[in-house]
Order: structure tokens, then sequence, then C-alpha cells
């Protein structure tokens, strides 16, 4: 499905939490399509980004699709870079067990760093 | 250099889209080629051609089609939020057309840089 | 690379998150995020601090329509539309931190 040669580092960084916007269900959208285009893809979730990773999300009461199972099925797709900010985790009183998949835990100075590497960077 | 340009919200709403737009004149003035403007979420209101501003404010909507016509951009509207916001061919504005997400990682790899405008 | 804000850091986290995370570098600042450029708020320790880790540009029409273009701090490069298209060439990313 590439229309193109050009592999180039996106990130996607997710910032807000799930439910109250549609920003982390369309995060997902493009992150899936971004790797079908065979790009090299890397997912951060920070401040109440990490909230999108949280085991136990059950949406039947508020009507709408969850998708949190979608982070599961990342894996399938050969996403495979998913980074969570030490600090944000922390700042919410969660762990790595509180998370729906394996995680990366970065601090702040690690992910800005990795940051700077990239070619594109999209907010959610 | 070539740009991408990507607008998160709707107009008049958020500031958004007229950043986006000034921005745009900007580089264009300044020799720069503007990819394509890729319009999500509720981004895809900036395409409806039933906008009906008060005379005395700017039509953000026109003002898009017109930069588009001048200057030969490609105003792409993503499909799964149009249609989720009623925004469809019959009442698309000049100049803009609607395609899918693909459209926006293209632009991503062909252009330069890809600027975000949003909330 | 440059990061561009725009939000008001005493209402949201944005510019906070930008600056603990962000590896220095340019950081612009524009529509709600001007306010951060002013001085005299709780804000502007952090600014202050922040300077010497990024190099803070305000864009001036923002600056302009919020009636605060007077009252800039100390160290804070003033931009138009196109000094902002400037400093997206420059850098070889950009990151909006929505």
């Amino acid at each position: 499905m590439s229309e193109s040669n050009t592999t180039k580092k996106f990130m996607f960084v997710n910032r807000k939490p799930p439910h109250g916007t549609i920003y982390a269900l369309e995060s997902l959208e493009v992150v899936l399509i971004t790797a079908a285009f065979d790009q090299d893809v890397s997912l951060v979730f920070m401040d109440d980004g990490v909230y999108q990773l949280r085991k136990g999300q059950q949406t039947q009461g508020i009507e709408t699709k969850n998708f949190s199972s979608t982070y599961r099925a990342l894996d399938g797709y050969d996403i495979e870079k998913l980074y969570v900010e030490k600090e944000s985790l922390e700042a919410r009183g969660l762990t790595e067990d509180d998370l729906l998949v394996d995680v990366m835990v970065l601090d702040r100075t690690a992910l800005g760093a990795l940051m700077n590497q990239q070619d594109v960077v999209l907010s959610f | 250099m070539k740009f991408g340009i990507v607008i998160n919200e709707g107009p008049y709403q958020h500031q958004a889209s007229d950043t986006a737009y000034l921005f745009c004149k900007a580089a264009l003035a300044k020799g720069h080629e503007i990819f394509r403007v890729f319009f999500y979420h509720d981004g895809v209101n900036n395409a409806s051609r039933l906008t009906e501003p008060p005379q005395d404010d700017r039509n953000i909507v026109a003002r898009w089609s017109k930069l588009a016509e001048e200057h030969g951009i490609d105003l792409v509207v993503c499909v799964a939020a149009a249609l989720r916001r009623g925004i469809k061919d019959e009442n698309l504005a000049r100049g803009f057309r609607i395609s899918g997400l693909g459209q926006l990682v293209e632009a991503g790899i062909q252009a330069d840089r890809l600027v975000t405008f949003g909330d | 690379m440059l990061h561009i804000v725009n939000k008001s850091p005493l209402g949201h986290a944005a510019l906070d998150s930008c600056m603990r995370v962000g590896d220095g570098g340019d950081l612009l600042l524009i529509e709600d995020a001007v306010y951060a450029a002013t001085a005299g708020t709780l804000f502007e320790p952090l600014m202050r601090d922040a300077l010497n880790r990024f190099k803070v540009y305000a864009l001036q029409p923002d600056l302009e329509a919020r009636g605060v273009a007077a009252n800039l701090i100390q160290g804070i490069t003033v931009v138009d539309y196109g000094g902002f298209v400037d400093l997206v060439t420059q850098n070889k990313t950009c990151q909006s931190w929505l």
C-alpha cells in the first residue's frame, strides 16, 4: 500500500484522555494508516494521554465504542514502539501494571531526545 | 520548501483555521509551496459552502477556496470526519475535495514540513 | 526542533509539558499562548527559567490582538507570520503541543 519509497519517522504524541474528546480514537486511525504506508511509527503517551492505556475501560454506559482493545492489536500491525512518560504516569498514581499493553517507560529527558530524532510529529 | 498543513478545528469557534490561513499566505509570499491542507476532526467544517458569516466578518471558507484557486493548493477533507458531520460533496465549497486519512499520511511523507493547527 | 504552543499556561498544561519534555530548541508562542510572553504573571519565573533552555518567540499579531504587545519578558523575540514560516523552515521538525 506504500505510495512512496520514502520512510520517515512518524511520532504520534497523545496527551489527551480518551472518551471526553475524539482525539485518542482518531490518533489510532492515523497510526494504523501510517503503518500501512510502511513508515517508522512510534506512539507517545504523556500527560492525560496515559489514561488512554488504562485497563478496565467500560464504555457501555456512555454508549460509545470501546476502542481501548485496539491498543492490544497494534502489535499485529508491527507497531511496537509505545512510549510512556514516567513523570506523567507517576503524577497520576499509575504504574505499568495499570496499563493495557507493554510499553517502554521513558523519563522526560529520554523522551525529549527521542522527539528530537523524528521527521514528523503529530499531536493528538 | 514544500509544506503540509493540518487543521483540526472548525471555523469561527477556534483560531486554528485563521492562523493556518495567515501562515499559508506568508509561506506563499516567501515563495514556498503549500502541498496540501488537510482538514481533520471538526476542521472539516471549514469546507461547508453553506457557511454564511455576517457581512462584517471574514469569510473563512471562501478565503480558503480563493487561496487554493490562486495557488493550486490541494484542500483535502477527511472523509470519515466529514460524513460524521454532514459534510458531503453536495455541500462542499469550491476547491475542496473529500478523501481518506491516507492523504494526511502522504502529506507527512511528501512535504518537507508538516504543521498542525488545532486546539 | 520547533515547539509550537497555543494555550495560556495559566489555564492549560501544554506549555508546562512542552518545557518539561522538550529538549531545547525553538519555542514559538501563538494564539492564547502569547500570554506566557508577558511580564507580571505567575508563570513569569517559569518562562524566565525556560529561556535558559529554549529560544522563545511570540507571534506579534496575536500579542497585539490581546493587548499585551508592550509588556514582554526580556529575551523573547517577536515574529510576524513570515517569521513563523522561517522558524518552521529552519527546524527539521515542528511539534504543535495541542
